[in-house]
């Protein structure tokens, strides 16, 4: 089974009949995801794309089973739609929007601690590409096609990052298990080490390629993890040498404020924790296949 | 985004932290005035801009009479202040702070962050100020205590307790030291606050407990919801392209380099630079267009880099996801129907429908040199300056 969703995972599209929501719940069903519905509060009892609109995700949810879902809704009220899906028992969220304030997210991620862990939901994002198990269902907004089936999983700050590698990959005819966006937020539902350990778990994964950039701890943290517990190898990149001390770097997280947060460091770190360095974007690929080669 | 020492100062006075009488001028003649407004026999004329270690730069001076502040103002406005935090071309002083002086008796440090380890607002204090937090981590890091609040509930009255003990304060200033931490703290919360810096927060002779300098920053995301806190943005203390690109929704940082680069996603962006180094170059700038990249996108993305005049070599490289390369491709043929681009320009397509991209681009008889790889795009880019 794959990691975090299935082929017929019941999903949900937060935000439905929007201009965002309706064309990427398109991308998603020509993929082959499960889209079961959706939710826009006040539409409640509309079809759209030929799937009923619901009030609320609990209703929602109760209607269709669902048990993932995707928020396309703006920054201001993302908070409250990925709350909503936290209570109403959805296991899977995937936050795409950019531009929720880091004082929500923190609020979000309080709010979550009144679940249990076997009742908590996976936040995925914000500000991120989202989920795709290639052959099986994309709940996310990436280009599927440059997505070969596989054994490999990718964990990725940056989006088009994580396309990059994809098709770096593709072309050397290696293939891809899961690749989960986890977004370029200082704060986020998912970090790498959440992710990281998933994959250690997952049958259909041999090896993890984590791409991370500057600032914060998360690359660090996951390092730390898959030296003390993992077997599988982890394959990393750190992008951002260029970048220069305390600017943001296009994602409000990017940002170099703290030691061990520059690229060089991490870089430093990571090699320590037994992880294999690709030493620039445009061999990863490359990179990943030395190491498939070892296994 | 940052604000002034002064707009901070009157944020946190709002939330019940005692700072020095004073006021802001604009002129060498409204400063002497100003002066005898706020009393007193000595007063610090400081310069307003966004950076901290203005007292080195020359930014801060001591004076004894109003006509030396007059002298000070008249010497300061108008001026570039260049600062260890501002970058070779410095920043222009617009608007002068002039404050009574205080007899210091002790100079403490205040912080507050994101702790993006514990995901929560961490208080960072220390009994050493005047110098830099990183100063103090360096070379005093046992003097420096912190306490994690609950963003639920917030800052507890025994936390700003601990904090005052912590830091030695007497008993008798106990209360009122408790007061400043927890407005800070107050503030930080309710105004969307991504850093509250006092430095020094300062114990006076006369036993007042004082912010003599203060820093905020604030989350340009929850910008929205702050009317108030976005109306005090200075422009005139940001670089000129960055508010150009800032303005049109373009994430723009300048650089050294002379490689000026469009790139569609941060992290993309951030590779494409790194490899641009590895090659042997320097970026001019960072410049993420955004995963759609649309052709207008596209357009005021040419406009910002040709403002550039360091730039002398043009690297585009586009992921085309959702969006596809045949779309960017007709986005930059037409934004070169506009602008005029003196310098080499060298384009990297991948990702959807990258053979119709690349076909358009090569009818279009534009003069540009083709690349194929991240790798290709750098080391052409690089070759191309030559």
């Amino acid at each position: 089974m794959a990691v975090i969703i299935e082929k017929d995972t019941k999903i949900l599209i937060q935000g439905f009949t929007g201009k965002m929501g309706t064309f990427h719940a398109e991308e998603m069903i020509k993929y082959g995801s499960n889209v079961v519905g959706g939710v826009t509060p006040g539409k409640g009892g509309q079809k759209h794309l030929d799937r009923p609109v619901f009030n609320t995700v609990k209703d929602a949810v109760k209607h269709t089973g669902a048990t993932a879902s995707i928020l396309f809704v703006p920054p201001a009220f993302a908070a409250d739609s990925a709350m909503e899906a936290a209570d109403a028992g959805i296991k899977t969220c995937v936050a795409i929007v950019d531009g929720i304030p880091s004082h929500d997210m923190i609020r979000i991620k309080r709010y979550m601690r009144r679940y249990s862990r076997n009742e908590k939901m996976t936040l995925v994002g914000p500000n991120c590409a989202g989920i795709i198990s290639p052959g099986k269902s994309m709940l996310g907004i990436m280009p599927g096609h440059i997505y070969k089936e596989g054994r490999v999983g990718i964990i990725s700050r940056s989006g088009t990052l994580g396309y990059e590698a994809a098709e770096q990959m593709k072309n050397l005819g290696i293939g891809i298990s899961t690749s989960v966006g986890i977004g370029g937020d200082p704060i986020n539902g998912s970090s790498f080490r959440d992710i990281i350990e998933k994959f250690e778990t997952d049958d259909e994964t041999d090896a993890i390629l984590m791409i991370g950039e500057i600032g914060g701890p998360q690359e660090v943290a996951a390092g730390e993890f898959a030296k003390e517990n993992m077997k599988k190898p982890v394959i990393g990149y750190i992008a951002g040498l260029t970048a220069p001390k305390g600017r943001v770097m296009g994602h409000a997280g990017a940002i170099v404020s703290a030691y061990g947060e520059s690229a060089i460091e991490k870089v430093e770190i990571l090699k320590d924790c037994g992880v294999t360095i690709s030493k620039n974007p445009s061999v990863m690929g490359d990179t990943v296949k030395s190491v498939l080669e070892k296994i | 985004m940052d604000i002034h020492e002064y707009q901070a100062k009157e944020i946190l006075q709002s939330f019940g932290v005692t700072i020095p009488r004073g006021g802001i001028v604009y002129s060498p003649e409204t400063a002497e005035n100003k002066a005898r407004e706020i009393g007193g026999s000595k007063w610090v004329v400081k310069a307003q801009i966004h950076s901290g270690a203005r007292g080195k730069a020359g930014g801060v001076i001591v004076c004894n009479s109003p006509l030396e502040v007059a002298q000070a103002t008249d010497k300061l406005l108008g001026k570039k202040l260049v600062t260890n935090q501002t970058g070779p071309e410095g920043k222009i002083v617009n608007r002068i702070y002039i404050e009574e002086a205080t007899d210091i008796e002790k100079e403490l440090y205040l912080g507050l962050v994101f702790d993006r380890a514990s995901e929560s607002i961490m208080v960072v204090a220390s009994t050493e100020g005047g110098m830099s937090v990183e100063e103090i981590a360096k070379e005093k890091p046992d003097s420096i205590i912190r306490s994690k609040i609950e963003v639920a509930v917030g800052i507890q009255s025994f936390q700003a307790r601990e904090l005052a003990f912590g830091l030695g304060i007497e008993p008798e200033l106990i209360r009122r030291a408790s007061e400043t931490i927890m407005g800070c703290a107050k503030a930080f919360s309710e105004l969307d606050a991504t850093m509250v810096e006092v430095n020094p927060l300062v114990i006076s002779k006369q036993k007042q407990i004082l912010a003599l300098d203060c820093k905020m920053s604030f989350d340009n995301n929850a910008m929205f919801r702050r009317d108030k806190v976005s109306e005090l943005r200075d422009k005139t203390q940001e670089d000129e392209k960055e508010v150009y690109a800032s303005d049109r929704g373009l994430n723009y940082v300048s650089l050294e380099g002379n490689i000026g680069n469009i790139i569609n996603g941060a992290g993309l962006a951030m590779a494409s630079m790194d490899m641009i180094k590895l090659a042997g170059g320097e970026p001019a700038n960072f410049l993420d267009v955004g995963g759609g990249a649309t052709p207008e996108k596209i357009v005021k993305a040419f406009r910002l880099i040709t403002m550039d005049k360091k730039v002398r070599v043009i690297l585009v490289n586009i992921f085309a996801g959702i969006n596809r390369c045949d779309w960017v491709a007709e986005g930059i043929v037409q934004a070169l129907k506009k602008i005029e681009i003196k310098v080499p320009l060298v384009i990297r397509l991948a990702g959807t429908n990258v053979e119709k991209g690349s076909k358009i681009l090569r009818d279009s008889k534009l003069n540009y040199i083709e690349a194929n790889t991240l790798e290709d795009a750098a080391n052409k880019a690089v070759a191309a300056l030559k």
